[in-house]
């Protein structure tokens, strides 16, 4: 684990990704296929299976370290992630361990088959045999996913340089090595070998492509992007991104994130059943109904599930709205243009026919036009418009700053609220330690006119370095009451909140639920006496909700 | 009943039976001050009173006052109380100070390090029925490796980059920590260049008799082939500053007990983190309290509610004072991010 525990080290100290790469590289060019197979797993952010629940770790933990369960808990908060506050608490090593990484993970394994009884034991003696580094790596292959700052791109990248084969076919072949079963079969050393072997006829299976992703369009479409004539728009949909595969006799549907979820959405897979052999749509689950999307929340109810029930499936009935095609009678056509990829997928769904199996319509007109259609996405349940350069490649990820070959994301601009910070929680990994994520609230008039604050939303993201150390300041300085790792905060400082959505909610106090809630700016220069009221929310809610009929 | 000896003012701690404060933050007539950093040594008093080995430390950061200076364990009767001085080990003039009142002995440490680390006196242990300790590293993650172990880690890692042709940039607070690794580099890798801000403390180090090795400034027009092997000291305030862009593509490491937490390390965006810390860690912070012997111990600045929760677990009573120390910029956290002009900016 050592080999191991010191590219991990590399990784976390570089922020160069070609560093990163570079280190990968030499780590598999020298690693037996037995370690690399999981090496690779876990870097591209593979999870194994929770050996041992978290609150076990923290009791034998605390135990082992001598600490009362208090004392534990309070470095727990300080550092931020549990792997590393238990590798700084543990006494030192005994031994000086230096098993391979399969090895370990086989030690994993059989933690994980160990009865709750039999698992204090087992973890203490591997905490006694492995030095600082490898401990903490020990423990986060036990509480989650590595965080090293690797993309699975960057990974792709590194087994391409090692084994000298195009970093298309690896990212391919990756997509279904990394949905296989984390066991001692899945990441063997042969199918690392076959991960990385030069690539072979009809190895294709039912794996999707590489997802396409789409940049943020900031500016006005006619200053960055030159002629309307050279793009395609489209809605972009509030969904789930997919890929319908469909060859040999088989359909599967992927998620972004390369996860199956075929199961979750049988009625799409009878649907592509009908699709001709070898040909892949590229496009979004949507809940849809009367010629409408329904909002996200709906969907929700049926990505949680892992198997679906058939009132479900009546009551949130989906579609797959395509707007892709990557590959037909079995040929890949991610190189051919955007318009032509687009023609023969209209002429495929229109012979199909099938009514869950859509085609996203071509949105026509010059910039203004575009603009204008844009304007009223908020009441077509869609989050903007998609462009698409006309003679674009289908790429692979989000492709770098050159505008040619890419998709951009023109969305609409967000709803926003001045609200007031009122909760803070200390954050986790690089936010270790510092109050980073916040509850807002809006005020509230009683009959009375008496006002008080709301919560109606937490959000994370939108602040630089420099303003969360300054949250994070006036947050000590200013806390009243701690609620074990939740402190309240004297409500002065004031947030403009963006958010891409809102719905009637019961379950929450404000009677509301925001969509993508984040921090757009810090208004140092209003009092929270001046945030916005909670019946200017609810406006919108009535506005924002406007029965759409097509 | 016993009378506390030193209570909790808002000026900062004080002894009646002396009356003079210990470290105040606001402006006093009698001052006692443990050490040089500036959230315990401020300007304004009237009179100060601090070690013979500090004098220059305290007179390089405060200019011209009006300053008594004791050896450390000289007694001195101020008022109906026998005060005396006695190292903390934290940075060079760093003293615990001991009141004595009638048989009933206080002692308040300021900051302390139990470790001796070359560049100053190291600390001793004092006896006391009550015990004021600091609590700055004051949960059980924080444990510290032996300076001769951190320090020979250092220079490899300078070896290596000046084998590769980068200068070294060891990002470290002014006072105290820039002067512990002076002492701990091996000049014979290369030479070693120090920022405005760490020589001017340099040379109180000099002028006190602690010996260091011979250190150069970038106004002297150093040649390329000189820095590349080179190593910088230079505090957190420069990093990012203009003052770094003459080092081209340096490798950079920040030297400090909070580094001993990954996130830390990440959001100070170094290649490096050296886990070198001042401060006691936990064990050495029991330990210390331990052998005052004390029954009493009251917290200052840091951790203050688990170290006060632990110690009551302990058997022992415990309580806090809150002061306003703890914002000396050894804190990742706290130190400035962008300093215009750093290069030529005082010790703050």
């Amino acid at each position: 684990m050592k080999r191991f525990a010191t590219l991990y080290d590399a990784l976390d100290a570089s922020t160069s990704t070609r560093a990163k790469v570079e280190a990968m590289r030499a780590y598999f060019a020298a690693t037996p296929a037995e370690d690399a197979a999981w090496a690779v797993y876990v870097l591209a952010g593979g999870k194994l299976r929770q050996a041992a629940p978290s609150r076990l770790l923290r009791e034998t933990g605390a135990r082992v370290a001598g600490l009362p369960d208090w004392l534990f808990d309070e470095c727990y908060e300080a550092v931020g992630d549990l792997a590393e506050t238990l590798a700084l608490i543990l006494p030192p090593p005994e031994a000086d361990d230096d098993a391979p990484l399969h090895h370990w993970v086989d030690r994993l394994s059989a933690l994980r088959a160990a009865g709750a009884g039999d698992k204090p034991a087992l973890l203490e003696s591997a905490w006694r045999a492995l030095d600082a580094r490898s401990r903490f790596l020990f423990n986060k292959l036990i509480t989650g996913g590595l965080r090293v700052g690797v993309s699975r791109l960057l990974v792709t990248r590194a087994l391409s340089a090692v084994a000298g084969v195009p970093a298309e076919t690896i990212a391919q072949r990756l997509i279904g090595y990394l949905a296989s079963d984390p066991s001692r079969a899945g990441m063997s050393g042969a199918r690392y070998e076959a991960l990385i072997a030069p690539p072979g006829d009809g190895e294709l299976g039912l794996q999707p492509y590489p997802f396409f992703l789409a940049h943020p369009l900031q500016q006005a479409p006619a200053e960055v992007l030159g002629a309307a004539e050279d793009w395609l728009a489209e809605w972009k949909w509030d969904g789930i991104r997919g890929q319908l595969v469909r060859r040999a006799g088989e359909a599967a549907l992927w998620s972004r994130g390369e996860e199956l979820v075929s199961e979750r959405f049988p009625e799409l897979i009878e649907a592509a059943l009908t699709l001709p052999e070898g040909c892949v749509l590229d496009g979004e689950v949507l809940t849809w109904q009367d010629g409408a999307p329904l909002p996200f929340a709906r969907l929700q109810t049926r990505i949680t599930r892992k198997t679906v029930s058939r009132r479900l499936i009546a009551d949130v009935p989906v579609v797959f709205m395509a707007y892709d095609l990557l590959e037909q009678d079995g040929q890949d056509l991610r190189q051919q243009p955007q318009w032509a990829r687009r023609q023969k997928l209209e002429q495929l769904l229109a012979a199909s026919a099938h009514p869950r199996l859509l085609s996203s319509p071509l949105i026509r007109g010059d910039w203004p036009a575009l603009a204008g259609q844009r304007a009223q996405a908020r009441d077509r349940g869609v989050e903007g418009l998609m462009l698409k350069r006309r003679d674009a490649a289908y790429g692979v990820g989000r492709v770098k700053s050159d505008a040619r070959g890419q998709w951009w994301k023109w969305k609409i601009d967000p709803w926003t609220v001045d609200a007031v910070l009122l909760y803070a929680q200390r954050g986790h990994g690089r936010r270790a330690g510092l109050y980073s994520d916040y509850t807002f609230a809006v005020w509230s008039e009683a009959a009375d006119g008496t006002r008080t604050l709301v919560p109606f939303a937490k959000a994370y993201s939108g602040l630089t370095d420099a303003e969360m150390r300054a949250v994070d300041a006036f947050i000590k300085a200013n806390t009243v009451e701690r609620f074990g790792p939740v402190c309240s905060v004297r409500p002065e400082l004031v947030f403009e909140l963006g958010f891409e959505g809102l719905q009637a909610s019961p379950r929450h106090k404000s009677g509301i639920a925001v969509r993508f809630p984040r921090m757009l700016r810090w208004r140092q220069d209003k009092p929270a006496a001046e945030a916005d009221t909670l019946e200017a929310l609810k406006a919108l809610l009535s506005a924002g909700t406007a029965i759409r009929n097509e | 009943m016993r009378t506390d000896l030193i209570t909790l003012r808002p000026e900062g701690l004080y002894c009646a039976a002396g009356d003079f404060h210990i470290d105040p933050w606001r402006p006093v007539a009698r001052a006692v001050i443990t050490h040089a950093h500036a959230d315990h040594a401020r300007t304004g008093h009237g009179a100060y009173m601090a070690s013979r080995e500090g004098e220059r430390v305290l007179r390089a950061r405060l200019g011209d006052i009006a300053l008594q200076t004791l050896e450390y364990g000289q007694r001195l009767h101020i008022g109906e109380a026998t005060v005396s001085l006695h190292p903390a080990g934290h940075v060079l003039g760093s003293a615990q100070v001991r009141v004595e009142v009638a048989g009933e002995v206080w002692v308040a440490s300021g900051d302390y390090k139990l470790e001796a680390d070359g560049t100053c006196s190291a600390f001793e242990p004092v006896r006391a029925h009550t015990f004021i300790s600091e609590s700055t590293f004051g949960l059980p993650v924080y444990r510290w490796r032996p300076q001769a172990e951190l320090l020979a880690e250092l220079n490899r890692w300078w070896a290596a980059n000046a084998d590769a042709g980068r200068s070294s940039v060891v990002f470290a607070y002014a006072f105290g920590k820039a002067q512990r690794i002076l002492a701990g580099l091996d000049t014979r890798i290369g030479a070693v260049i120090c920022h405005g801000a760490v020589e001017a403390m340099n040379r109180a180090y000099r002028d006190s008799g602690v010996a260091l090795p011979a250190t150069r400034a970038v106004s002297e027009g150093l040649d390329a082939d000189l820095l590349r092997r080179a190593l910088v000291i230079a505090p957190p305030s420069a990093q990012g500053s203009p003052w770094m862009k003459r080092f081209g593509d340096y490798a950079d490491c920040f030297a400090s007990g909070w580094m001993q937490v990954r996130g830390a390390r990440r959001r100070r965006a170094v290649d490096r983190g050296l886990v070198m810390s001042d401060h006691a860690d936990w064990p050495a912070l029991m330990r210390a309290i331990g052998e005052t012997g004390a029954q009493r111990v009251i917290v200052t600045h840091g951790q203050v509610a688990p170290m006060v929760r632990w110690l009551n677990e302990q058997g022992l009573e415990a309580g806090a004072f809150r002061t306003e120390f703890g914002d000396e910029p050894d804190d990742a956290d706290n130190a400035p991010q962008t300093a215009t002009g750093a290069a030529d900016a005082p010790p703050a």
